[in-house]
C-alpha cells in the first residue's frame, strides 16, 4: 500500500511544506527535533488540520482541501504509536489491547489479541493496570493496541525517545517483528540515526519542514551532502550481507557483503540469513597498501568516489565498496599526505561493525549493537 | 432514651428530605456534567455569562433565588405557567419545587467540582482514543467520564448535601407544609420557634449529622475506588 503526502502547513513561524511517496513496508520520517515530522505525522492521523495538501493512502484520500474533504481520525483508520504510550489509565492491559477492536469493521479486521499478544511477549502483562508497567511494556502494549485496531497504516512517533538505552533495545526486536511478519506499512518517526538505518526501507529526510531526500535506507545514508541534516557524528554507511559461516573457535561470525567479507562478533543466526549492517564513518580509516601486522580483522579493498569538507580539519570520504557505498572520516591533514582523490584505489580498514537482522526466524532473539573488530 | 425517639412528623421530615435532596442530584446530575463539559473545553459567545448564571445562586442571598423561583417557577410564573398548562408538572408549594430549589442552590457546587475534573483529563488520551476508531460520544463515554469520575462522585455529594442542608430558597418557594415541603432544616426551625421544641431540634440536629457523616464517607469510599480504578492511587 502507497503512502502519498503533500502538504503545506504553518503553525507561528513554523512552515511545514513536504511532499513524498512511499511504497516502504518501513518508512523512516527522519530529522532533527523542530523539523516537522510531528506535526507531519498528526495530519495524517488527523490530529491536525492541514492549511492545504493532500494524503492518501492506497486509494483512500484521508485530506484533501482542495475538495474540501477531510476525514476524521476516529474514521480514517491510522494506528498512531504516541512517544509517551498513551495507554488508558482506568483499563487492564487487555482492556487497552481490544480497545479499538471494537471500533473496527469486522471484515477489515486481522491479527487476532493471541498473535499480537505473542508477537509483542505481552501475555504475563494482561491483567495488570498500565499505572504498573515499565516504560519499554507500556510502548509494547501501545503497539499492540493500535496493531489491533487493524490499521491501514502505522504511525510511530519517536516510540523510542523516552525509554533508556536497555528498554530500546529490548523494543526494537519487536518493531523489526511488525515489520517483517505484518502487511501494514510504517511510517516511523525518529531523529537516532541508528534506529533508522536498522529498522528503515525508506528514508524521508525532513529539514525545517521540508522533505531534504527521499529514498532508499542505504543510498539516503551514503550521502555526503545530507551529512549535516542525518548528525555527523553518528553518520555511517548501511550495507546489505548475508551470514556466510561462523568461526566457532574464536566466537565470530563471517559475513559477505558485496565488497567482500567480514568477520563481527557471533550473531546466532543460520547461514544465508540477510543482516543488516551499519559502518560508522568515523569507525573507518584508509590505508594506500594493503596494512599487515595490524589487528583489524576487516580490510576492504575500496576506490575513493567523493570528497567532501565540513567545517574544520575533518573531511568525509565516499568509497565504492564493490557497488555499495562505504563512508570513511579522515581529516584534511591526511587527505594531503595520501593524496586521497575520487579514483584513487586503497584500503578500508573497519574498526566496527554495528549489525542488524534483516529479516527473522519467528522467536529469534534480536540483533545487536555495535561490535568492536 | 425516650427523647431519642422520633415523632411520625420527624420521620416523614427525614423521609421527605431524602427524596428532595436524591431527585434534587439525580435531575442535576445530566444538566452538571453537560455545563461542566462546556465551561471546561468550550470557547462560546457568552460563556462568562454561563460562569455567572450557574454561580449566581452561590453569591445570591437564598431568599433572593427562592424568589426569583417562585417569579419563574411559581403558578403564574412565565416557566411554571407553560409547565402546568402542557406537561401538568407544578413546583409551587410542592415537594417537587423543594427539589427544584435543592438543585438550583446544589449546582454550582456540582459544576465546580466536575469542571475541575474535566480540565485535569489528560486529551492525548482522547486523542489516542480517537485514532482507534472511537468517535467523540465513544471518546465520552469510554474514556472522559471513567476519568472524572471522582469529580462526578464529589459533584453529586456536594449537590446531595446541599439539597438535604438547604433552607432559604426552599421556604421562600414552596413554603413549610407538613408532609409535602417541610426539610430537615425547616422542621429544625419551626422546633426552635415553638416552646418545649428543643429536644425536637436536637433529635433532628442528630439525623442531620449522621445523614451528612455518612454522606461525606461514602463519597470518600466512592472517589476512592474510582481512583484506583484509573490507576491514581
Amino acid at each position: 500500500m502507497s503512502l502519498s503526502v503533500d502538504l503545506r502547513h504553518s503553525q507561528g513561524s513554523f512552515t511545514l511544506d513536504a511532499r513524498f511517496e512511499s511504497a516502504g513496508t518501513l518508512t523512516a520520517l527522519f530529522g532533527r527535533s523542530g523539523s516537522g515530522k510531528t506535526t507531519l505525522v498528526n495530519i495524517v492521523a488527523g490530529l491536525i488540520r492541514p492549511n492545504r495538501g493532500r494524503v492518501v493512502i492506497g486509494d483512500q484520500v484521508l485530506v484533501d482541501t482542495e475538495r474540501g474533504l477531510f476525514l476524521p481520525a476516529h474514521r480514517r483508520r491510522v494506528g498512531y504509536v504516541f512517544q509517551e504510550g498513551r495507554l488508558f489509565p482506568h483499563l487492564t492491559v487487555q482492556q487497552n489491547l481490544l480497545y479499538g477492536r471494537w471500533f473496527a469493521p469486522r471484515a477489515g479486521r486481522h491479527g487476532s489479541l493471541e498473535s499480537v499478544v505473542d508477537l509483542l511477549g505481552i501475555a504475563a502483562l494482561l491483567e495488570r493496570r498500565p499505572a504498573l508497567l515499565s516504560g519499554g511494556e507500556k510502548q509494547r502494549v501501545a503497539i499492540g493496541r493500535a496493531l489491533l485496531a487493524s490499521p491501514r497504516l502505522l504511525l510511530m512517533d519517536e516510540p523510542l525517545a523516552a525509554l533508556d538505552e536497555g528498554r530500546k533495545a529490548e523494543i526494537l526486536p519487536y518493531i523489526e517483528r511488525l515489520r517483517d511478519e505484518t502487511r501494514i506499512p510504517i511510517l516511523y518517526v525518529s531523529h537516532a540515526v541508528g534506529e533508522v538505518a536498522r529498522l528503515a526501507q525508506t528514508v524521508v529526510l525532513l529539514n525545517e519542514g521540508k522533505v531534504a531526500a527521499a529514498g532508499e535506507t542505504a543510498e539516503i545514508m551514503g550521502r555526503l551532502d545530507l551529512f549535516p541534516m542525518t548528525g555527523r557524528a553518528e553518520a555511517g554507511a548501511v550495507l546489505e550481507s548475508r551470514i556466510e559461516g561462523q568461526e566457532e573457535a574464536y566466537g565470530l561470525t563471517v559475513l559477505r557483503a558485496a565488497g567482500g567479507v567480514l568477520r563481527v562478533p557471533r550473531i546466532d543466526l543460520a547461514v544465508g540469513t540477510p543482516v543488516r549492517i551499519r559502518i560508522r564513518a568515523r569507525d573507518v580509516m584508509l590505508a594506500l597498501e594493503k596494512p599487515v601486522g595490524i589487528s583489524a580483522l576487516n580490510i576492504l579493498p575500496a576506490t575513493v568516489t567523493e570528497l567532501r569538507s565540513g567545517d574544520g580539519p575533518i573531511v568525509d570520504v565516499r568509497l565504492d565498496c564493490g557497488g555499495d557505498a562505504l563512508l570513511a572520516r579522515v581529516t584534511r591533514r591526511s587527505v594531503e599526505v595520501l593524496g586521497l582523490r575520487p579514483g584513487l584505489a586503497l584500503y578500508a580498514v573497519v574498526k566496527s561493525v554495528a549489525f542488524d537482522r534483516r529479516s527473522v526466524a519467528p522467536g529469534g532473539e534480536g540483533g545487536g549493537d555495535a561490535g568492536d573488530v | 432514651m425516650d427523647w431519642l425517639t422520633l415523632s411520625p412528623d420527624e420521620v416523614t421530615a427525614i423521609k421527605l428530605s431524602l427524596k428532595v435532596a436524591l431527585w434534587a442530584m439525580l435531575a442535576s446530575l445530566p444538566l452538571g456534567i453537560a455545563v461542566a463539559y462546556l465551561l471546561a473545553r468550550c470557547d462560546f459567545w457568552g460563556k462568562s455569562l454561563l460562569n455567572v448564571l450557574v454561580h449566581l445562586p452561590l453569591i445570591l442571598p437564598p431568599v433572593v433565588t427562592g424568589y426569583i423561583l417562585l417569579l419563574v417557577f411559581g403558578r403564574r410564573g412565565a416557566v411554571g405557567e407553560f409547565l402546568d398548562q402542557y406537561f401538568g408538572i407544578v413546583f409551587a408549594f410542592r415537594w417537587t419545587g423543594a427539589a427544584l430549589a435543592g438543585a438550583v442552590m446544589g449546582f454550582p457546587l456540582m459544576v465546580r467540582a466536575m469542571r475541575l475534573s474535566i480540565e485535569a483529563v489528560d486529551r492525548r488520551l482522547e486523542q489516542a482514543a480517537g485514532t482507534l476508531g472511537a468517535n467523540p460520544a465513544m471518546v465520552f463515554l469510554t474514556v472522559t467520564l471513567p476519568l472524572i469520575l471522582p469529580g462526578v462522585i464529589a459533584g453529586m455529594i456536594l449537590s446531595f448535601a446541599k439539597a438535604m442542608g438547604e433552607f432559604g430558597a426552599t421556604i421562600t418557594f414552596v413554603s413549610n407544609i407538613p408532609g409535602e415541603t417541610q426539610t430537615l432544616p425547616t422542621a429544625i426551625y419551626v422546633f426552635t420557634q415553638v416552646p418545649g421544641g428543643d429536644s425536637g431540634a436536637l433529635r433532628l440536629t442528630l439525623v442531620s449529622v449522621a445523614i451528612s457523616i455518612a454522606a461525606l464517607l461514602a463519597s470518600e469510599f466512592l472517589a476512592r475506588r474510582a481512583a484506583s480504578r484509573i490507576g491514581l492511587s
